[in-house]
């Protein structure tokens, strides 16, 4: 009995068809558990594993490397506040210690109705925008802390829920295609070009060597 | 000549507010790069990319026509596009994914072909969601167009792409662990030699690693030639180059510049551009390439934008990101963060990354909040110079990867450049700029 649903494991079973060898769908086939249950459960830990011909573990291992994939509940909104370099410099540990005063948890932690978690983040690339801001990893522009509170107020009313879904849904275009040229006549085209490529130098060098 | 004269190679596109979709791209040139290289022969395609002496746009600058002509000769080869963009108060991969996706595709086409590897990745930095989905749908239409597939263009030519999503790890920058990231494992970069991956690469086959911006570069490339990008720039710097600016200037963003021809202080001053210091401040210091660079002060902001111009001057171009300070900025607090991020980051298989990097953070905390010692200064570099042995630059290196060497740029900046601030850190017991 399949854990993820039947949508998700058609496209987990596409996802790792992609790939020469399957266990590069791992991260990818872990932010589709995560479209699912909003993070990385026991049950789509031991799917992935079974999906990608390695063990439970070393999923885990995987995914507990990495920011953006969580072996814990996370709230509907992950709310990340950037505090490097370049927006420490537009004032955002100010706006991190509102956002913790506002959302009354600390950065990391998770408001009790499970609605919003707190992440202090490392630089999130939008650094002409500063603070900067980004809700499940979607960019909302520079903050200061009363846009950061009228933001807060629109995703608790739901207002905003058609530019952000809820947690764990990364990419909401699907490939439309599967793999198109096939691996044995990519393997075939490569070949003879190759000898091609080795007649014209072998041509080239013996032009060369009659100079 | 005016700074911005010279050609758009790379953002030529991002006025138009559809920059990102296939009809902008097709009524703006898109895919005539790769139809011509289509004709052409592979090596004559890397030819040209060699005559742009194309400098790889990630960081380490390495010459993409020879990290190409390093690949081995293999039955099975990749190309794999780092679009792992991490590199603090660097932002210009993702302007250039959102923004222009099919140029960034119809340069992994064409390096493709030139290299003629079995398949393409593209590893997109997974905070990226909008990149993505720009991305897969760039992709999408670029398979509809016949453009990606079998067959290209009835050329006979077939090379299938995929866009890989990360998950968050700074480390996965560094190709090596990119690599292993993208074969389902833990961001752990490879222990070199091999120092390349075009020998051993992705699932130990032979693959080429190229930057999103390097990418982006070679359409343009092949519809105009290696020639003309090798005449734009000077010495080993050629082209034009995107220029992530940050801080504290009036406008903070990505500038497209011709190479050498411009300085720090056009980019930083220039009302084209950066349009000067915020408020009544004044410069105090700005990092050149990205926070693995060691700082410059106001006396070497005439320095032109160069590679080896900025090398010669004791730090690095590298990402391309310039981060300004001024006046008001308290220099403990921004080595502490920088020091903080690469702390978090460290991906812990080196003692002296993964230990010295959480000592240094703890250390810089104290001296910033009002518990340092005077001795923590020589405490400090003493434990950069465990890190980097001589803490200079270019750094020595006791780690696997770059990333360790990294960590004492901006202490030991700080420290040589402002001692005194340092000092008063610890004499007033907290930070005089709260």
């Amino acid at each position: 009995m399949s854990h993820l649903r039947s949508d998700l494991r058609t496209r987990a079973e596409e996802l790792v068809a992609l790939y020469p060898e399957k266990r590069s769908a791992l991260i990818p086939l872990c932010h589709l558990a995560q479209e699912q249950d909003g993070w990385l459960t026991p049950e789509a830990t031991s799917e992935i594993a079974e999906l990608c011909g390695v063990t439970a573990a070393e999923v885990q291992g995987t995914a507990t490397f990495y920011d953006m994939l969580h072996t814990e509940p996370v709230g509907t909104y992950a709310v990340a506040v950037c505090t490097n370099i370049a927006c420490l410099l537009g004032g955002a540990l100010e706006l991190l210690e509102h956002a913790e005063a506002t959302l009354g948890i600390r950065a990391g932690g998770t408001t009790p109705d499970g609605v919003f978690t707190l992440h202090e983040a490392e630089c999130l690339a939008d650094c002409d925008k500063t603070p900067c801001v980004q809700v499940n990893h979607r960019y909302v522009g520079a903050q200061t802390p009363a846009s950061f509170d009228a933001l807060v107020d629109d995703l608790r009313a739901g207002r905003l829920s058609e530019t952000i879904p809820n947690h764990g849904t990364l990419v909401r275009v699907r490939r439309t295609v599967g793999l198109l040229a096939d691996r044995d006549a990519v393997k075939a085209e490569r070949a003879a070009v190759s000898q091609e490529q080795a007649a014209r130098a072998a041509t080239a060098a013996a032009a060369d060597g009659g100079k | 000549m005016a700074l911005t004269d010279a050609p758009k190679i790379v953002t030529a596109r991002l006025g138009y507010e559809d920059s990102f979709t296939l009809e902008r791209y097709l009524a703006t040139g898109g895919y005539t790069g790769l139809r011509k290289a289509l004709t052409m022969t592979p090596e004559a395609v890397a030819a040209e990319v060699d005559a742009a002496s194309l400098l790889g746009r990630g960081g380490a600058g390495f010459p993409a026509g020879r990290k190409w002509s390093m690949l081995r000769k293999n039955p099975l080869t990749y190309l794999v596009i780092n679009g792992d963009e991490s590199e603090p108060a660097t932002f210009k991969d993702h302007m250039l994914i959102e923004g222009d996706p099919h140029q960034i595709l119809e340069g992994v086409l064409i390096s493709a072909y030139a290299l003629q590897v079995s398949q393409a990745f593209i590893y997109l930095r997974g905070e990226f969601a909008l990149g993505l989905e720009r991305l897969q749908t760039a992709l999408n239409e670029a398979y509809a167009h016949g453009a990606v597939g079998s067959n290209i263009f009835d050329s006979g030519f077939s090379l299938d792409i995929v866009v890989h999503p990360g998950a968050g790890a700074y480390i996965c920058g560094e190709e090596t662990a990119l690599l292993e990231s993208l074969e389902g494992k833990r961001g752990f970069p490879r222990i070199k030699p091999p120092f390349f991956p075009a020998a051993i690469g992705l699932y130990g086959e032979p693959t080429v690693v190229n930057n999103v911006e390097t990418m982006a570069n070679i359409p343009w490339i092949v519809n105009n030639g290696g020639a003309a990008f090798a005449a734009l720039g000077a010495g080993r710097s050629t082209g034009t180059r995107l220029f992530a600016l940050a801080g504290h200037v009036r406008n903070p963003g990505n500038y497209e510049l011709e190479m050498v021809k411009t300085t720090f202080r056009d980019l930083i001053y220039a009302p084209v551009l950066g349009g000067g210091i915020r408020g009544s401040n004044t410069l105090k210091a700005f990092i050149p390439g990205g926070v693995s660079a060691p700082w410059f002060g106001p006396d070497q902001v005439d320095l032109p934008l160069g590679q080896d111009e900025v090398g010669n001057a004791g730090s690095m171009l590298g990402s391309g990101s310039v981060v300004v300070m001024d006046s008001a900025t308290c220099m403990v607090r921004a080595a502490w963060r920088i020091t903080k991020f690469f702390s978090r980051e460290s991906c812990g298989q080196c003692t002296p990354c993964r230990e010295g990097s959480g000592w240094l953070e703890r250390i810089m905390y104290r001296i910033e909040n009002g518990d340092g010692r005077e001795e923590d200064l020589d405490l400090l570099m003493d434990l950069c110079d465990n890190i980097s042995p001589g803490v200079v630059w270019p750094p020595q290196q006791t780690t696997i990867c770059v990333l360790g060497p990294s960590i004492p740029s901006s202490i030991a900046s700080g420290i040589r450049m402002f001692r005194d601030e340092f000092l008063v850190h610890v004499k007033e017991g907290g930070c005089p700029f709260d």
